[in-house]
């Protein structure tokens, strides 16, 4: 006689459901601070229900059942835990005890076969296994794209432009110049240089920790970039070892105007549209 | 592994289809939500590929898809013709190298203007050149 | 047939690009715009751009002629607006346009124009004496 155990546990699904909330208030999982004991209640009923379903779709041979409104349900669970402090080793002692309570049920109820009652154990207890390493996977995918977003936010307010003064431009760069980072600088400046009528543009890499061929790509194709704008591009910042490092590499920088510092830079820009700074003589 | 979102075809065979099949790609283009400049590469891009398929081909089809990636959308061009084809690929690919005096641009171009390139030719049946740009870039 | 308007301003000619080019319409461009050239002695030609959003190595090879071709009919050339996107693009695809001159916008354009036309005619004058 082939025992359904999906039946056996759906009659049982009250009982089931009770005995996981007291095992949840005795390992103190429960974390009423951080979500009422109702929701609780209605999240555990809604992944009990969905589980058994398929528990009986499947006993029932209707076929594999679909794993996904479990999944779903778990996910959900995962995700609104998450985003109310939950840590991932507490939603996953939430499904632990979800395993326990269907565990004791069963063993009540089949006390007398021990043979099926260790298949049908060990089959739950994989399924259940499967939830939890699932509230893992949804935790940590939430937490990647936070951080994918926070990248974002980065890249755009890490490069800003200054309007040093009427017509020149100056951009201090700050941190790794990759080719993604390389495309914001360049659009960037070139829009502000649009937008402001600016001439001249003066980058600074003195926040650039190295400059390698990739680098130094970067940076050639952003002035020739703002050349084809018909503006100038001056690169200013240049410490001594990046000026080792270019010439050892290889690196042709003679088409481009380099300055060691940013005043000096300062200095060629204003040369460039004829002004002049001098010390004022009246008092 | 790439899903396709969605399908269209266009058929290139004079100088006038041009210019609808670069709006074509801008509307896929802005409908991911395409940035700007991301925008303007693919275009261009793809603008080198058509002219080279009329050119030396006399024209030909480009089947145009929303695909998708992990997170990525992006827009892939497949440029098919029964032309000549290339007999020296890698020569092809060179910067500079023309076989009817223009800059020689068109296929290096659009490879650096592209996330994703790949070419297929059969001297004497035809060519075929696959192109992927996503949407950041 | 549709034909691109060549305004005259001075001694220079002015061009705004702002329909796709396509190959007819191209090579008419750069035959008018000659003519032009040697019609009324031009000094300085400014092309427009501000309204293209694709340039890609047709309309480069169209820019990079209109520039030779004026400077044998001792005319300078300068590409005026080019929009962002378009610049870097055309770095990456390889095409600098190293021997165009460009600026900003018309102004910044006409302001360069009439400083290499100074250039020019004082040097005449240093060679003449």
């Amino acid at each position: 006689m082939a025992i359904e155990v999906g039946k056996i546990l759906q009659k049982k699904k009250k009982y089931i459901l009770e005995t996981w909330i007291s095992g949840q208030l005795e390992n103190d999982s429960l974390r009423d601070d951080l979500i009422s004991n109702e929701e609780t209640k209605i999240q555990s009923e809604e992944l009990l229900d969905a589980f058994l379903k398929r528990l009986s779709a499947e006993s029932t041979g209707v076929g594999t059942g679909d794993f996904d409104p479990v999944i779903e349900a778990v996910d959900g669970i995962s995700i609104t835990r998450a985003k109310k402090g939950f840590s991932p080793r507490d939603t996953a002692t939430y499904i632990y005890s979800f395993k326990d309570a269907l565990l004791k049920c069963l063993h009540e109820e089949i006390r007398n076969d021990p043979g099926t009652l260790y298949t049908e154990s060990l089959k739950i207890s994989k399924q259940v296994d499967e939830l939890a390493i699932s509230t893992f996977e949804t935790f940590i995918k939430s937490r990647e794209e936070v951080i994918l977003r926070q990248t974002d936010e980065i890249t755009e307010i890490s490069t800003p432009v200054i309007r040093v003064w009427d017509g020149i431009l100056a951009l201090p760069i700050i941190g790794t110049l990759d080719s993604s980072r390389t495309q914001v600088v360049m659009e960037n400046l070139l829009s502000q240089i649009v937008e402001t009528g600016s001439s001249i543009a003066i980058l600074d890499i003195s926040g650039v920790p190295a400059v390698d061929s990739l680098v130094a790509q970067h940076l050639i194709k952003t002035v020739s970039a703002t050349r084809l704008m018909g503006a100038e591009c001056i690169i200013s910042g240049i410490r001594p070892e990046i000026a080792q490092t270019v010439v050892h590499l290889g690196i042709d920088l003679s088409d481009i105007i380099t300055k060691s510092s940013l005043a000096s830079a300062l200095n060629y820009a204003f040369t460039s549209l004829k002004l002049e700074v001098r010390k004022a003589n009246k008092i | 592994m790439i899903l396709v979102l969605s399908k269209d075809e266009m058929a290139i065979i004079k100088e006038q289809d041009v210019v609808p099949f670069r709006n074509r790609v801008k509307e896929y283009a802005v409908k991911i939500r395409m940035g700007l400049v991301n925008q303007t590469k693919l275009i261009t891009a793809a603008s080198e590929l058509v002219r080279n398929m009329l050119k030396y081909a006399k024209g030909g089809k480009i089947l145009i898809e929303v695909v998708s990636q992990d997170r990525n959308t992006g827009i892939r061009l497949t440029f098919s013709d029964k032309g000549p084809g290339i007999k020296d690929i890698p020569l092809a690919m060179k910067d500079g190298y023309s076989t009817a005096k223009s800059l020689g641009l068109g296929l290096p171009g659009a490879k650096r203007l592209s996330n994703e390139f790949s070419i297929i030719s059969e001297w004497g049946k035809g060519t075929t050149v696959i192109i992927v740009k996503w949407s950041n870039g | 047939m549709d034909k691109i308007p060549i305004l005259r301003m001075g001694r220079f000619l002015l061009v705004t690009i702002q329909v796709d080019l396509y190959d007819g319409l191209a090579l008419t461009l750069e035959a008018d715009l000659i003519k032009m050239v040697d019609k009324i002695g031009a000094k300085g030609v400014l092309i427009d751009i501000s309204a293209v959003s694709i340039v890609d190595s047709f309309m480069g090879r169209i820019i990079g002629n209109i520039a030779s071709m004026s400077r044998i009919m001792d005319a300078q050339t300068v590409v005026v607006g080019m929009q962002p996107a378009v610049a870097i693009t055309l770095i990456e695809l390889g095409l600098p346009l190293k021997g165009v001159r460009t600026a900003l916008d018309v102004e910044k354009g006409m302001a360069l124009l009439q400083a290499m036309n100074i250039t020019e005619s004082s040097e005449e004058t240093t060679n003449d004496q």
